[in-house]
């Protein structure tokens, strides 16, 4: 019993943060339609940057706020520079974004060298709350309520907010939003940022979580595919259950396979696609 | 797209035939260092000219080709090391493994075309690299396999030396390359490129597109095996590395960089994208850096690659 339990918490808590990441990018993908290779880098760089500014404020809010605001901006300006000059050219748009996700990993490789970082969060996420023989970390209480509080907030500003309803547009017919005269290259710019941003904070948090090294940009990047593939791209609420679904299997399948636990991410993709091609939420 | 093959056969060849003469009588007198980058550009020219079978003349954009180079040289390190395999053995082992995932992986990723395709094959591809560094007991986790002797090939002998090595991977790369022009020159092969082009007008015709793309992606598969086998005969060692995602990404950087749907093309591709890995680290520890700049650049204003500049030149 204790062993389902703790396990169920520790892989929603770990959905939580494949939430974040997986999410950002289908916010990319529905608008943008861009194999976004860099989508690791803005949660490495993110992380990074995390570890620097809450060892410099003492303030992790500070970190998690700054850390994803750089790197949102900093995604805004991709999009506007490299990204914009061969839209519309799949391959091309994908090996751009791998020479950029080549560049930060080195860039990162070069700034904080090779060993892995550990994120000090505040000293209450050392505690535990404790509930009759269970025990719930406060940190990663505090991730699912982070993914839970940002998956309102964006379902709020997709489908209650007139941002929201020119970004499905978009998603839909980006050529007919354009005609209508609402501009769409702007609104691209916005979400690529956004889909940064969300990556961003994945990364401080994931820093606070699980630490941050080299390699891991590239290591989270097919879980934030697999999210975007099982979930359908372009939908939030698919994001947030192939989250689900890929934290319980990957936790439980380390906890019961350790050898091929990395391949608990094909099971369910390989099952999405032979039954539902569109993913779970998407549309045909 | 048009592409080279189909234009100018004559001169292909004409050209083909001076580049492999020069392969073939040049290394004696190289130094041994130079032999020994040019039998790993070989080995992948054979890699990503496989991956052009599919991205140039089928369209289809697989970003998931190091899975099966490394099903090949994982199949032939553990083949030769713990169970004494022949060259030949090894070899056929690592092609049937290849094509074999390969066929298995296109079942799935041909569901999808376009943008979800690529996102496909990556995804199999990092599932691969999660397989090759966490099943310890088969590939040895982090510190892969190492001591892969070299191949005893019949007729050479021991091919211990640089230079026997590689006049049998010189051998095998005009063996592989005869058989990529048979593939394309094809009936079948020009049925892919008319895929390629329109595939509800070959749906239309009759084809089976499905099955056409799915044989393509086996046989691509197939010889991506032959350059993963002959790669871990080459290292003497197979790890992880080889099916990480910037090994995927590598493949394809090799076909666009050489202009894709030439096969000549990321034959030049491999040979350039090795020799200057090889250069610049005699230089600088910023290879990663340097490689980033040729994807950006290559994508920004050279989408045909080198063959797609000269053609616009002339």
């Amino acid at each position: 019993m204790q062993f389902w339990v703790n396990q169920s918490f520790n892989g929603i808590s770990y959905a939580a943060l494949l939430f974040l990441v997986g999410g950002g990018l289908t916010l990319i993908f529905g608008v943008m339609r861009v194999v976004n290779i860099a989508h690791g880098s803005f949660y490495l760089v993110g992380g990074y940057l995390g570890v620097v500014l809450s060892a410099r404020t003492g303030n992790f809010y500070v970190a998690l706020l700054g850390a994803a605001l750089v790197v949102a901006l900093g995604g805004a300006a991709l999009e506007r520079v490299f990204l914009r000059a061969v839209e519309g050219d799949d391959l091309r748009q994908m090996l751009l974004t791998m020479g950029i996700a080549l560049f930060f990993q080195d860039l990162c490789l070069l700034i904080w060298g090779g060993d892995p970082f550990n994120l000090r969060g505040p000293v209450y996420f050392a505690h535990s709350l404790h509930l009759g023989p269970f025990s719930f970390p406060i940190l990663r209480l505090f991730m699912i309520g982070a993914a839970g509080v940002l998956f309102v907030i964006l379902w709020w500003f997709q489908e209650r907010t007139r941002a929201g309803a020119m970004v499905r547009a978009a998603v839909d017919n980006a050529e007919m939003t354009e005609a209508l005269g609402i501009n769409v290259p702007v609104l691209r710019m916005g979400v690529f940022g956004l889909g940064a941003l969300l990556a961003g904070l994945g990364g401080v948090i994931g820093s606070a979580f699980m630490g941050i090294y080299p390699g891991l940009d590239f290591e989270i990047l097919p879980y934030a595919f697999v999210v975007v593939i099982v979930g359908g791209m372009g939908s939030l609420g698919g994001a947030l259950a192939a989250a689900v679904i890929l934290g319980l299997l990957d936790n439980f399948g380390k906890a019961l396979f350790p050898e091929i636990s990395y391949f608990t991410l094909f099971a369910p993709m390989g099952i999405v696609l032979a039954l539902r091609p569109s993913g779970l939420f998407g549309r045909a | 797209m048009e592409s080279v093959a189909g234009r100018a056969p004559k001169a292909l060849l004409l050209a083909l035939g001076l580049g492999i003469g020069l392969l073939a009588l040049l290394p004696p007198s190289l130094p041994t260092y130079v032999v020994i980058v040019l039998t790993e550009s070989l080995i992948y020219a054979i890699g990503a000219a496989s991956l052009d079978l599919l991205l140039g003349f089928t369209g289809l954009p697989s970003l998931g080709h190091a899975a099966f180079f490394s099903v090949g040289a994982y199949a032939t390190a553990v083949l030769v090391t713990r169970h004494q395999a022949s060259f030949g053995a090894a070899l056929a082992g690592s092609v049937v493994l290849a094509a074999g995932v390969s066929a298995a992986v296109a079942l799935l990723a041909l569901r999808a075309t376009g943008i979800y395709f690529m996102m496909i094959t990556l995804s199999v591809a990092m599932c691969a690299w999660g397989l090759a560094y966490r099943w310890v007991s088969l590939t040895g986790g982090d510190t892969g396999i190492v001591g892969i002797p070299r191949p005893r090939v019949p007729g050479v002998g021991l091919a211990s030396g640089a230079l026997a090595f590689y006049y049998a991977i010189l051998a095998l790369f005009v063996v592989c390359l005869t058989l990529y022009l048979l593939f394309i020159w094809s009936p079948f092969g020009k049925t892919l490129v008319g895929i390629r082009d329109s595939e509800s007008r070959m749906r239309v015709l009759g084809f089976n597109v499905f099955l056409h793309k799915h044989l393509a992606m086996t046989v691509a598969g197939a010889f991506a095996g032959v350059a993963g086998s002959l790669y871990a005969y080459y290292n003497g060692f197979v790890g992880p590395s080889t099916v990480d995602l910037a090994h995927s990404m590598e493949f394809v950087l090799m076909v666009i960089v050489g202009g894709p749907g030439t096969l000549v093309g990321p034959v030049l591709g491999a040979f350039a994208i090795i020799f200057l890995e090889k250069m610049v680290s005699v230089f600088t520890d910023r290879w990663v850096m340097v490689l980033a700049a040729v994807y950006v650049v290559t994508a920004l204003w050279a989408p045909r690659g080198i063959l797609g500049l000269l053609g616009r030149a002339r």
